[in-house]
């Protein structure tokens, strides 16, 4: 391998290396202004803050990869997360963890289904139809499930939130522990990872993101395909919902959507590519860490929190950039298949 | 006619909303034979591809392979018959690696759940091998050059087992080298037995490689036989179902008319390096030169888009400055771009949209606001200057063949005639017939004394139009051409050289 190869491949086919450099450097910078921030503690909480943002960022970059821009996991966030806060407070869930997790995942494969069915019924573009589902399911959830805050929620959700594998203490003596919690998130990147690479659906959801048409002649199942994404997109933003509301220790259904920002944000900045086609879970992992990396390190060094906005607009930004530059002659979207501009069919 | 036809089509109609596309077409294919089917825009071989690969079912007719004769087919029978079509297209996925891009199908075909890089690359080999090329299979598509798309192509629809290998147009983006290349390749296939058609306009190609040659006009077959028995003359005779004359090689006098616009040394950062040239008023010259060797650079820095950085350009004499395209429009200069359908029309927009595009301001004004009659008549008279075969000024640019399209781009520079045109590739994905009827056009606006520049990489096209050429290579001027020296096999000589 030449050293221009050994580059390449360390730089990622999605950009994923340049986002690893920066995270580091980062860090590297802000421990120098600040010494102590460097440390376990500094990781584990940009991790514990990373585990919502990333399990929506992994269902938009599903989506993303099929070609469409998904805005409605926040509503399916909440909505799951609320919805099953408001079953656990009436007692329907036995107060067992596992069930409200999975009550909360499936609650938001069946809007992501939802989503599915609109978009294939109406053939209109996903983020249209998302644009639409999202106040949808904030109506329907404020209307019909509830619209009060949730505090009496059950016990074993109130100590998921601080069992941890593991603890230690921040500079200033607070704990900061690695919650039991990413476990099961870093299987669930692990099993997309390895879906996306390795099963013949999971080279179909890029192969519609390149080519829909294509997709079709090859033989590719192409409703089917759309819908298990859509499902999964959901489901994942059903679970972080519920991640949402054990981080914080109550439901509030007016939290989340608002705060969608960042996640799109680390899509991007993690090199999937927002015409669809290309994306890796590496890099949308790398691109959510790096956000709040940066959010924890304004914190840290008491900056503003008005910048946050500014700090992930300017990382959109950068990812896009980074995209556009590799792109050839700024025609990205139209492929160059080789086909000069020929006759109207006859 | 060696061994039994591996497909057959016999008495193929097929209309659609009372267009007669196809109005009785048969015609046989047989393994081992490279079959050409030729024709204009709009005499239906588009359609009748469709109806043999089974995306169009045809209203009367069959089709026999495979020792069964059907009504028509799906594009599943298709497959499974072994038809395989190559649009122009290419229909692969730009973000998958060439591996996958080959292995694809079968591996969805063999119906597991499960995929394996390392299947697709053994399938991709496999079938690579066959046809002795070198593909970089890890690369993605998109990354690749279009002859090496193409190729991945060919591979696909031999890893599905193709017995026909249908391609359209397969050569209109590659260059000379290329070109020859994928001849290769398909004699390759031949000799395996694979059964070849494509559908091509290009008289050289068709004649140096076809077998059989299928000529179809109207939605007919009107002439059909071996390749043997057609040359340049009955070919385009069939196709174009006019007598057509060589128009005359015409040599303008190059001393008597001024000059209209001279380049001394210009050169583009990155794009050109030292180019001088010099064109005179009603003189045509003809740029060439291969992919790379800034032929099309030239074009982009006279007209503006990619202004010169080093070096000097003179309009009728007088050093100006053409830092944008509106310094260049300003100067008198028109340009008919490459790619038509994104660089030169709007293609939601009328034809009078159109036309009117580069001349708003030339339009008479009533207080000030432009009417629909003053743009209706502006380009009611240049449909009539152009020829442009429309049913109304109002209906959408898109609508229309290629070979109108490209007279609507021309048609848009004449509105405020300007002194000096470059086009960029003007026949490109143009029937026969309006190719000829475009070639005379820019020979009579000539005489009127526009001088042109054409860049083109049509050799033919440009030894008959140009009175003089020059080949580019590497940035720089290679070579120029004057009067007797243009011939077809001088140009090659030079690209070559």
């Amino acid at each position: 391998m030449t050293a221009s190869d050994f580059l390449s491949r360390l730089r990622g086919r999605h950009n994923e290396g340049i986002v690893a450099l920066t995270i580091v450097l980062l860090a590297l910078i802000v421990g120098a202004l600040n010494p102590g921030f460097l440390g376990l503690a500094t990781v584990f909480n940009v991790l514990r803050n990373s585990y919502e943002p990333l399990l929506f960022a992994l269902g938009v970059m599903l989506v993303l990869l099929m070609g469409g821009i998904d805005v409605s996991f926040d509503a399916v966030g909440i909505f799951a997360g609320y919805g099953t806060s408001v079953l656990a407070a009436h007692g329907l869930l036995g107060g067992h963890l596992w069930l409200m997790f999975l009550v909360s995942t499936l609650i938001g494969a069946g809007l992501g289904a939802i989503n599915a069915l609109i978009v294939s019924l109406g053939r209109l573009s996903i983020l249209i139809v998302t644009l639409g589902t999202r106040g949808i399911f904030v109506g329907v959830m404020l209307t019909f499930v509830g619209s009060s805050f949730i505090s009496d929620l059950p016990m074993s959700l109130q100590t998921f939130n601080i069992d941890y594998l593991y603890q230690t203490h921040t500079a200033t003596g607070q704990l900061a522990g690695l919650q039991i919690l990413v476990v099961p998130i870093a299987i669930t990147c692990l099993l997309i990872d390895l879906g996306l690479r390795f099963t013949v659906i999971g080279r179909g959801i890029y192969a519609v993101g390149g080519s829909e048409e294509a997709a079709r002649r090859a033989g590719f199942p192409v409703g089917m395909i759309k819908t298990i994404v859509f499902c999964c997109a959901g489901a994942l933003a059903g679970a972080a919902g519920m991640v949402h509301v054990s981080l914080i220790g109550y439901a509030n259904p007016q939290d989340i959507v608002g705060n969608e920002l960042i996640v799109i944000a680390a899509v991007v900045l993690g090199g999937a590519s927002i015409f669809g086609g290309r994306g890796s879970v590496l890099g949308t992992v790398l691109g959510v860490l790096l956000l709040e990396l940066i959010q924890y390190c304004l914190i840290i060094l008491g900056v503003q929190s008005s910048w946050d906005n500014v700090a992930i607009g300017v990382m959109i930004f950068v990812g896009i950039a980074l995209q556009v530059k590799r792109a050839p002659g700024g025609r990205a979207r139209v492929f160059a298949g080789g086909a000069k501009p020929s006759e109207s069919p006859s | 006619m060696t061994g039994a036809a591996i497909l057959s089509v016999d008495g193929i109609e097929k209309r659609f909303a009372g267009v007669h596309a196809l109005a009785g077409v048969s015609l046989s294919l047989y393994p081992g034979k490279i079959h050409c089917l030729a024709g204009e825009n709009g005499s239906g071989k588009s359609t009748l591809i469709k109806t043999i690969s089974g995306v169009e079912v045809p209203d009367a007719g069959t089709i026999t392979i495979g020792g069964q004769t059907y009504q028509g087919l799906t594009p599943r029978t298709g497959i499974r018959n072994g038809i395989q079509v190559i649009y122009q297209d290419l229909s692969l996925f730009p973000n998958l690696s060439i591996a996958e891009n080959i292995a694809i199908a079968p591996i969805i075909a063999r119906g597991r759940l499960r995929f394996s890089p390392a299947e697709a690359r053994a399938i991709a080999e496999r079938v690579a091998a066959r046809i002795h090329v070198d593909l970089p299979f890890s690369a993605l598509a998109a990354d690749v050059s279009v002859a090496q798309r193409q190729l991945t192509a060919i591979c696909r629809a031999l890893a599905q087992d193709a017995r026909v290998l249908i391609m359209d147009e397969p050569t209109t983006a590659l260059t000379r080298r290329e070109v020859d290349s994928l001849f290769a390749t398909v004699k390759l296939l031949r000799a395996q037995g694979v059964s070849i058609a494509f559908v091509s306009h290009k008289f050289e190609e068709i004649l140096s490689i076809s077998d059989e040659i299928t000529v179809i006009r109207n939605g007919r077959v009107v002439a059909e036989g071996p390749a043997s028995g057609f040359d340049h003359a009955s070919l385009s005779e069939a196709m174009t179902g006019q007598r057509v004359n060589a128009l005359g090689r015409r040599r303008a006098d190059e001393t008597a008319a001024p000059e209209a616009l001279r380049a001394d040394r210009i050169g583009v950062e990155g794009l050109l390096q030292d180019v001088s040239l010099r064109l005179n008023h009603g003189e045509i010259l003809g740029v060439t030169g291969l992919l790379g060797s800034g032929r099309e650079a030239v074009a982009e820095a006279l007209f503006g888009i990619h202004p010169i950085t080093s070096g000097q350009i003179s309009i009728d004499g007088r050093p100006c400055e053409i830092r944008q395209v509106s310094d260049a429009v300003a100067q008198g200069i028109g340009y008919v771009p490459g790619d038509r359908l994104s660089e030169g029309l709007f293609l939601n927009h009328s034809v009078a949209q159109n036309v009117i595009a580069a001349s708003t301001d030339k339009i008479p004004r009533n207080m000030g606001l432009v009417t629909k009659r003053a743009v209706s008549a502006i380009a009611r008279r240049m449909i009539k200057a152009f020829g442009i075969k429309t049913p109304s000024d109002s209906v959408a640019v898109r609508t229309l063949s290629g070979g109108n399209q490209q007279r609507v781009v021309l048609a848009k520079w004449f509105v405020d005639k300007p002194r000096i045109l470059i086009l960029n590739g003007p026949t490109v994905g143009v029937d026969i017939g309006s190719k000829r009827e475009i070639t005379s056009l820019l020979r009579n606006l000539s005489a009127d004394g526009t001088a042109i520049i054409v860049i083109s990489d049509d050799v033919p096209e440009l030894a008959e139009i140009s009175d003089r050429i020059i080949v580019m290579r590497d940035g720089v001027v290679a070579s120029e051409l004057h009067g007797a020296d243009i011939s077809e096999s001088r140009i090659l000589k030079e690209l070559a050289a």
